[in-house]
């Protein structure tokens, strides 16, 4: 459905996009996650037909977004960052000036199913300008998924919004993806896991890794970790204990009676630590993998490094996260 | 086409929500009513020359239009929707005619208004119909090129005051060409500069002449004007 190769784009001397290459297939919910500045909106931009390319080229259902711009912004429903909108218009007479931009044949029932769909129905007679943010974010969702897109493609959908909002606008953008193919934008990494089948994370103006949540994982982790808590023991003996089961490489305290246990990558010791805590009369409180944080993951990913720099690098810092489904 | 007249409607209708309409309209219609008065009481003559030629009116005519069009392209630069209208299939071109249509129908709006002028002068004397209908289109053509202008000056900026003011410079130093030109009258360059002054065209129309000359030249500054705005709001493509 997207296909892009080669990608890059410069604002005077300044490179905001370099040689990126991606292709999102129909369906898919993609999200581009990276910090401010990593050329996100840039992308996006580029897709939609704002802004070309300074070389490389992109195409939207077969469609160049250069060359055959129009028939791209026909299947594309876009919703810029900071949505723009006309403040002193009213959110129907809004919605009803887009659909008749996009000449739709039944504007009238589009921006009604639009209004239904974000839930701005009972606002559509306010003018824009009075409206609190989230509104207006769902007035920019709803422009943008008025002529039933093939793709769309929202910058930074859940920007400023309440805790409240972001669920909605994230079952909202679930909701759409059954049918249609999403690419999203974020700095806000548990939103792209949440909302994603797949993401791409962008650091200045490149691609450092792309997949799933899981597959990130994978890739980046370099040594098994296992959370051990034992009961009733000072730190001193208990590391001391975990320290000698083989395959161990080192122990650290997290909380009181918990510890991290870095493993060599590929050996389960969870039987090895379990019997060596039992066979010390301790009592086992808890045992499981643990994983890297998507967020650390995030982190070591967008402060220069690529992906094949981080496997085999340093150990990760601690404070790692757990995830249930992991645990045994 | 349908797109042009969508872009018109909307415009007509972010002129009218707002106060711009009705305050540049109504300026321009006080004070040219009170030079009309003021004049058409000192020469006791009927006369279009009287109501649309004097220099009062003209300069009046020149801000009225950089107030109208300076928001045109500024605003939706500065407020970024720009943005979300062209990434709709929306070609750049219908998206700078439909704004300059909104303004040139705004302008037609005051034309109308300003009807009674003709009235009063029937009513106390007997003005030429012909003169004064050639008058009107001289009137409006001349409007109609400087709306193109502000149209034009109002993409180079995303500032309003900014796009205002280089409209009126433009617009003025395009007047004032003309009381420059007689002292180099005589020379080649001197007949050149004073052809492409907006004035040179204007006052033929007031005494019952339609040359086709003049219109060309007012409808050749409109669509060189809007052909130059599309020109700016393509070269986004290329910063």
């Amino acid at each position: 459905m997207i296909e892009v190769e080669n990608l890059t784009r410069y604002y005077g001397p300044i490179r905001a996009v370099h040689n990126v290459n991606f292709q999102v297939a129909k369906g898919e919910i993609v999200g581009f996650l990276g910090p401010n500045g990593a050329g996100k909106s840039t992308t996006m931009r580029i897709l939609t037909g704002y802004l070309p390319a300074s070389s490389g080229t992109a195409r939207i259902a077969g469609f160049d977004v250069f060359y055959d711009s129009l028939e791209v912004r026909r299947r594309v429903g876009y919703m810029p960052e900071t949505v723009p909108l006309y403040p002193e218009m009213t959110v129907q007479a809004y919605l009803n000036f887009m659909a008749d931009l996009r000449q739709l044949e039944d504007g009238k029932h589009a921006v009604g199913r639009a209004m239904d769909a974000c839930g701005i129905t009972p606002r559509a007679r306010q003018p824009i300008g009075q409206l609190s943010k989230g509104y207006r974010q769902r007035v920019g969702l709803a422009q943008a998924i008025l002529h039933d897109p093939e793709v769309l493609i929202l910058d930074e959908p859940t920007i400023g919004l309440d805790p409240r909002q972001v669920t909605d606008v994230r079952e909202l953008v679930r909701d759409i993806g059954q049918e249609h193919t999403i690419i999203l934008s974020s700095h806000i990494l548990s939103e792209v896991s949440q909302t994603c089948n797949r993401m791409l994370i962008i650091n200045d103006g490149q691609i450092v890794a792309s997949g799933t949540p899981d597959k990130l994982t994978e890739q980046v982790q370099d040594q098994d970790r296992i959370l051990v808590r034992i009961d009733g023991v000072s730190d001193l003996q208990a590391i001391s204990v975990l320290k000698r089961v083989d395959g161990v490489l080192s122990v650290q305290s997290i909380e009181d009676g918990a510890y991290s246990v870095s493993c060599i990558q590929g050996s389960d010791n969870r039987a090895e630590l379990a019997r060596a805590v039992v066979e010390q009369g301790w009592n086992l409180l808890e045992l499981g993998t643990m994983k890297m944080s998507l967020e650390e993951i995030f982190l070591k990913l967008t402060e220069g490094a690529t992906i094949e720099d981080l496997t085999g690098g340093p150990l990760a810092e601690p404070g790692m996260e757990m995830e249930e489904e992991e645990y045994v | 086409m349908s797109n042009i007249w969508t872009i018109t409607k909307r415009e007509l209708y972010a002129y009218f929500s707002s106060p711009i309409a009705y305050v540049t309209t109504a300026a321009f219609l006080i004070v040219q009513g009170y030079v009309f008065y003021i004049i058409i009481d000192q020469v006791q003559q009927a006369g279009m020359d009287v109501a649309l030629g004097n220099y009062y009116t003209l300069f009046l005519l020149i801000f009225y239009t950089a107030m109208v069009t300076m928001r045109l392209l500024a605003e939706e630069q500065r407020s970024g929707t720009l943005e979300l209208v062209l990434t709709a299939p929306v070609r750049d071109w219908e998206l700078v005619i439909g704004k300059y249509l909104a303004s040139v129908i705004l302008f037609l709006l005051l034309i109308v208004i300003s009807f009674y002028q003709p009235l009063v002068m029937m009513r106390y004397g007997e003005p030429d119909l012909g003169t004064m209908a050639s008058g009107y289109l001289g009137f409006f053509l001349l409007g109609s090129a400087l709306l193109a202008l502000g149209t034009l000056t109002s993409t180079f900026t995303s500032n309003q005051v900014v796009a205002a003011i280089i409209s009126l410079g433009l617009c003025i130093l395009l007047l004032l060409v003309q009381f420059v030109s007689p002292q180099v009258a005589s020379t080649t360059w001197g007949q050149i500069l004073n052809r492409l002054t907006i004035l040179y065209h204007y006052f033929d129309f007031l005494e019952g002449l339609i040359k086709v000359q003049h219109v060309v030249y007012y409808l050749s500054l409109v669509a060189a004007s809007l052909f130059l705005a599309t020109q700016v709001l393509q070269a986004r493509r290329w910063r």
